[in-house]
């Protein structure tokens, strides 16, 4: 799968799930379940530079989402 | 004189104790930053530190925090370094309604120059709280407290006029910490500070962007005292050590023998302990007994020796490491959250640590990555992995060959938890009682 399918495919999924705003890395890769770990890790986060996903971050674990989508952006005035 | 706006009598009395306070050290911030002499352009609240002291002391009266934690700020591109806090009472204590913290990467060895540190301050006095823990259990500079808005702009000076970068945090690569090594101590098996500072250039984007099912740590400590406790709190620990015989010097052991040296270099001297016994003090004290003394000359058994150190810390002009050095790499220890507290697992004996470091990277650092991020379970350490999975697959991913030295005892638990009947309340809670003093 090329790579602007592999994005289209993470932003469609993260839009299906419901409850959950947040998601884990690894619940990345079950996205994505041909590519290696590595190279699923390397384009979330280059979703998060392109400004379509976000960090969010407890501070010992890190959480990645829709930009703006979910209650702490809501909290925060950010959305 | 300085006003405060909240009454803090429970907090207080810390200050009544013999030790320096951290309640005197916020007072003394709050009362420069009112007072102001030098003119400084506060951007962020200039109250916060009131608010701070206000907070804690209602948190003391109600026995429960008032801080939320986590949240999506951070600097553009960085998925670690800033961690959100908000307060649950912002109405209340508004200085310190958003009080993020920021980590910054400390300098290898925790060497800086006053002006270096003058700088550092200057910035977050301006951008920030003014307050700082240095150094906080990750080894980082800690900058604590300031608005989201202030983030990027800390971020900017920090790198463009300080040269410096934001540590990890999250999922990340942790910013990896080591002891001074050979700047200082004659102990130091490598040169922890060259390699501490060549991982973390090499591992940037690890340490920058979430990577991993949860945090990752390498620690680098120069010989097995493990000044910077690697073997207990990394995934990754580096110890230093040698494979040679330690060098002996025979007339200085007599000369402790003797009296002439003091044992431990002085070290316990504020007590008398009598005369310097190397039977009972040394050799009887060698965890392997590879240890002999007839009275004129001391012997060490090479291959029964772990390179405990204890020989060494005590009689250091008589007895110095091998010549022939490098470091064992354990790995999988942490603190307690899951399964409790575990030590780190010896996977590698002895190994050179000479540059670029390569044979450490490539065999030993990431394919246990690989394996990691491919079978860890979200917020699971990789000690927790090698429990869950085995020592075998840890040897079958890295390639390494087993030997007697991986073993899995002694192992100690230091942590002791509270049981649910030994808490008021057990472990549910009213969550309409708890609305009643905390905001969602």
């Amino acid at each position: 799968m090329d790579e602007e399918a592999t994005k289209t495919l993470i932003v469609e999924t993260l839009k299906k799930k419901k409850g959950k705003s947040k998601f884990y890395l690894k619940d990345f890769y079950k996205m994505v379940p041909d590519e290696k770990p590595r190279a699923v890790k390397n384009l979330v986060n280059q979703m998060v530079q392109e400004e379509t996903l976000e960090y969010w971050s407890s501070g010992s674990t890190t959480l990645i989402g829709l930009k703006g989508v979910g209650k702490q952006a809501a909290a925060d005035g950010e959305d | 004189m300085v006003e405060f706006k909240h009454k803090t009598p429970l907090i207080d009395q810390l200050e009544t104790g013999p030790w320096t306070s951290f309640v005197s050290d916020i007072k003394r911030e709050h009362e420069s930053r009112m007072e102001n002499p030098k003119g400084i352009d506060y951007q962020f609240n200039q109250e916060c530190c009131d608010d701070l002291l206000g907070v804690l002391e209602l948190s003391y009266d109600h026995g429960r925090t008032h801080w939320k934690h986590g949240g999506i700020v951070g600097v553009f591109g960085y998925g670690g370094g800033v961690i959100g806090r908000y307060c649950d009472q912002p109405e209340m204590f508004p200085g310190v309604a958003h009080f993020h913290t920021m980590r910054v990467n400390q300098p290898m060895g925790h060497y800086y120059k006053t002006d270096y540190l003058e700088q550092l301050m200057d910035l977050w006095e301006r951008r920030g709280s003014g307050l700082t823990n240095m150094h906080g259990a990750t080894g980082d500079i800690i900058f604590l407290g300031t608005s989201t808005p202030q983030l990027e702009e800390v971020f900017y000076e920090l790198t463009h006029n300080i040269n410096q970068d934001l540590g990890g945090s999250g999922s990340n690569l942790r910013t990896p910490s080591d002891c001074m090594g050979q700047s200082m101590c004659e102990y130091a098996c490598y040169d922890t500070q060259e390699f501490c500072y060549n991982m973390t250039m090499e591992y940037q984007d690890e340490l920058h962007r979430p990577a991993f099912p949860y945090k990752f740590k390498f620690k680098f400590d120069g010989c097995p005292n493990c000044c910077v406790a690697a073997i207990a709190r990394s995934d990754l620990s580096f110890i230093g050590t040698w494979r040679d015989d330690i060098r002996i010097d025979q007339k200085a052991v007599k000369a402790y023998v003797g009296g002439e040296l003091k044992p431990n270099a002085g070290a316990h001297a504020g007590r008398d302990w009598g005369a310097f016994d190397i039977q009972k003090e040394v050799i009887g004290l060698c965890p392997t007994e590879c240890m002999s003394w007839d009275g004129s000359k001391l012997e060490i058994n090479t291959p029964e020796c772990t390179r405990c150190m204890h020989c060494i810390n005590v009689m250091p002009r008589a007895l110095r490491v091998g010549l022939d050095t490098g470091c064992s790499v354990l790995a999988g220890a942490k603190a307690p959250i899951l399964d409790g507290a575990q030590m780190g697992t010896l996977i590698v004996p002895f190994i050179k640590v000479e540059e670029p470091y390569d044979e450490i990277k490539e065999k030993v650092v990431e394919p246990i990555w690989d394996w990691w991020m491919e079978e860890g379970k979200n917020r699971e350490r990789l000690g927790e992995l090698i429990k869950r999975q085995g020592m075998q697959k840890l040897l079958e991913v890295t390639n390494f060959k087993a030997v007697p030295q991986m073993i899995k005892e002694p192992r100690s638990n230091p942590y002791v938890f509270w049981k649910e009947d030994e808490v008021p309340g057990g472990w549910k809670r009213d969550i309409n009682e708890f609305r009643k003093h905390h905001q969602r």
